[in-house]
């Protein structure tokens, strides 16, 4: 027990640090990483509770994958620092509104959860219930209670990616393009053919 | 005397544990190392390394010497803690991933429920000891090189992934331990031919190209000929490493060699039944635990080293990929292959013999 609250403050003052680290960090390549540390100790912490096929997820989709191509973009932006802190003033209303709206949401949860979530004594949604591991459980309730939500969710993101894929694509004019099975199928019937050139003359083509 | 179920007891015995792998994993690795240029040089009708010990034995442990023995240089521009961060990540997640690894009956660091997600996960962590390096070193090619490492990566987890829930769907696990136990009974039980005896010989169709996929998503993974685009030395003089020196290099050269050894391990564990002998062993049974699982163990490093020396020949016979036939094998064929095998199954599970 004690060993889990010193893992339990390690992993928490972590990715509160962070946290805090992305947003304060001058680099914006340091904010990602510091985001990835974020992600990485939040697993952490999902482990803890329990949701061990929570945290792997987490890893895996958003360390593991949303986050190298997160880098990926950020690595390649050419920040000019100077530019970038002259909007300050004029983007603070916005950005304090912004703030003061997920301040306020974040109270209703705490409250909510406080009252009656798992600090109140009820039992957490994670955990494994008696021999049913918790992926099984999850897949248990996700693919029979909530299967319309699960395809729902499925089809939004094919959407997206369908709409990328339509934003970016462009079909310019004469490009040539390789076709590979056009070029497996080449034979030397099909790509040479033997001519006899008189001398002197050549081949008008 | 300690008192072995105390927490500082079981704490002890932990770090007893990962000694032991880690030991392992690095004595193997320095074989394994020369080997690989061995075969490399047989190919090529080289001699290959043999003057340091007998056979060229101990080259790995020259080299390991050499790179420790020199200066490190950390080029001006560079961003100094991401630079020295970089390899440090690249190795510790190799080794970390062997935690979940099960190396024998009983043997295995960390017995956890999720061990084939937490494989997958740190395995995708690798691409950012590669991205970091090659940013920080602060010089075109190795951003080129890290620039081309993270797509590839990223590129090739997710068929890797798909094939990962095929041998979930027939194994209905995903705890590693009890995916290998499920191979038990000769290899006509293991997962590459259908993963239930004879009369799981059809799945068979599917699993076999799927462990085809895995291999190569495996080279592609671990950044091996013929997908060493991340470091190609004709076109990036040595991609993401071309700034590192001394221990940072080595340190990164390790990570690589761990990963594809774990690499050549998920093969097995997956596909080849891990421990399981190739034959039923009903004789086991009476054997004194410990020298059960020494069989068993024996059974996986012989997998391991085999499944290296595939790995080995492809470096040496195939020729490099260049780099959008290398996107076009992993989006445009493998993800589909894939994805349908993944749906088929499935099929076979709830329609077929199995269900």
């Amino acid at each position: 027990m004690v060993l889990q609250a010193i893992a339990f403050y390690l992993l928490a003052a972590t990715t509160v640090a962070a946290g805090l680290a992305v947003i304060t960090a001058r680099n914006p390549v340091h904010s990602v990483l510091f985001l990835i540390t974020a992600f990485f100790s939040a697993a952490g912490l999902f482990v803890l509770m329990g949701a061990e096929f929570l945290a792997m997820i987490l890893v895996v989709v958003y360390v593991g994958a949303v986050a190298v191509l997160f880098l990926f973009v950020v690595m390649m932006l050419d920040v000019d620092f100077v530019a970038l802190r002259e909007g300050f003033a004029r983007y603070l209303p916005i950005g304090a509104a912004i703030a003061g709206v997920m301040t306020v949401e974040m109270i209703f949860v705490a409250v909510s959860v406080a009252s009656t979530g798992a600090a109140a004594g009820s039992v957490g949604p994670a955990g494994n219930v008696g021999s049913v591991s918790n992926a099984e459980a999850i897949g248990r309730v996700l693919y029979t209670d909530y299967v319309y939500f699960f395809q729902a969710a499925g089809l939004v993101l094919l959407v997206a990616m369908i709409g990328a894929i339509v934003l970016t694509l462009k079909h310019r004019e004469g490009v040539r393009r390789q076709d590979v099975s056009r070029q497996t199928a080449r034979t030397t019937a099909t790509g040479m053919r033997v001519v006899s050139i008189k001398s002197g003359e050549g081949i008008d083509e | 005397m300690i008192d072995w179920g105390s927490p500082i007891g079981w704490l002890l015995i932990t770090f007893g544990q990962i000694a032991a792998v880690l030991v392992w994993i690095l004595l193997s690795l320095a074989f394994l190392l020369l080997a690989d240029r061995k075969v490399w040089a047989g190919v090529m009708m080289r001699k290959g390394p043999n003057v340091v010990g007998p056979f060229g034995l101990f080259q790995s442990f020259a080299d390991f010497l050499k790179f420790v023995f020199k200066e490190v240089i950390i080029p001006a521009g560079a961003d100094k803690v991401i630079f020295l961060l970089a390899p440090l990540i690249s190795f510790t997640l190799a080794f970390g991933a062997w935690a979940v690894m099960p190396l024998a009956p009983g043997w295995v660091v960390a017995n956890i429920n999720v061990g084939i997600l937490y494989l997958f996960a740190i395995s995708s962590l690798g691409v950012y000891g590669i991205i970091m390096g090659g940013w920080a070193s602060n010089s075109k090619y190795p951003f080129l090189g890290g620039l081309r490492s993270a797509a590839q990566m990223v590129s090739y987890e997710v068929s890797i992934g798909f094939v990962i829930i095929t041998v979930i769907l027939l194994s209905g696990s995903l705890n590693l331990q009890t995916i290998v136990e499920k191979q038990a009974g000769g290899f006509w039980h293991w997962n590459v031919l259908g993963g239930a005896g004879l009369k799981g010989l059809p799945a068979a169709l599917v699993m076999f190209p799927m462990a085809v996929i895995f291999f190569i998503s495996a080279l592609a993974e671990t950044n091996r000929p013929p997908f060493d685009l991340p470091e190609a030395e004709s076109e990036l003089v040595a991609g993401y490493q071309v700034e590192y020196s001394s221990t940072p290099y080595l340190l990164f050269m390790i990570g690589e060699y761990t990963n594809i050894v774990l690499m050549c391990g998920m093969i097995a564990v997956l596909f080849f039944g891990g421990w399981q002998a190739p034959f039923p062993t009903p004789f086991t049974a009476s054997w004194d635990p410990t020298a059960a699982s020494f069989f068993g163990f024996m059974w996986f490093f012989l997998k391991i080293i085999i499944i290296f020396f595939l790995f080995a020949m492809v470096k040496a016979i195939v020729p490099r990929y260049r780099y959008d036939q290398l996107m076009r094998l992993g989006w445009k064929v493998f993800l589909p292959t894939s994805l349908v095998a993944v749906i088929l199954v499935s099929a076979w599970r709830v329609f077929g013999p199995g269900a």
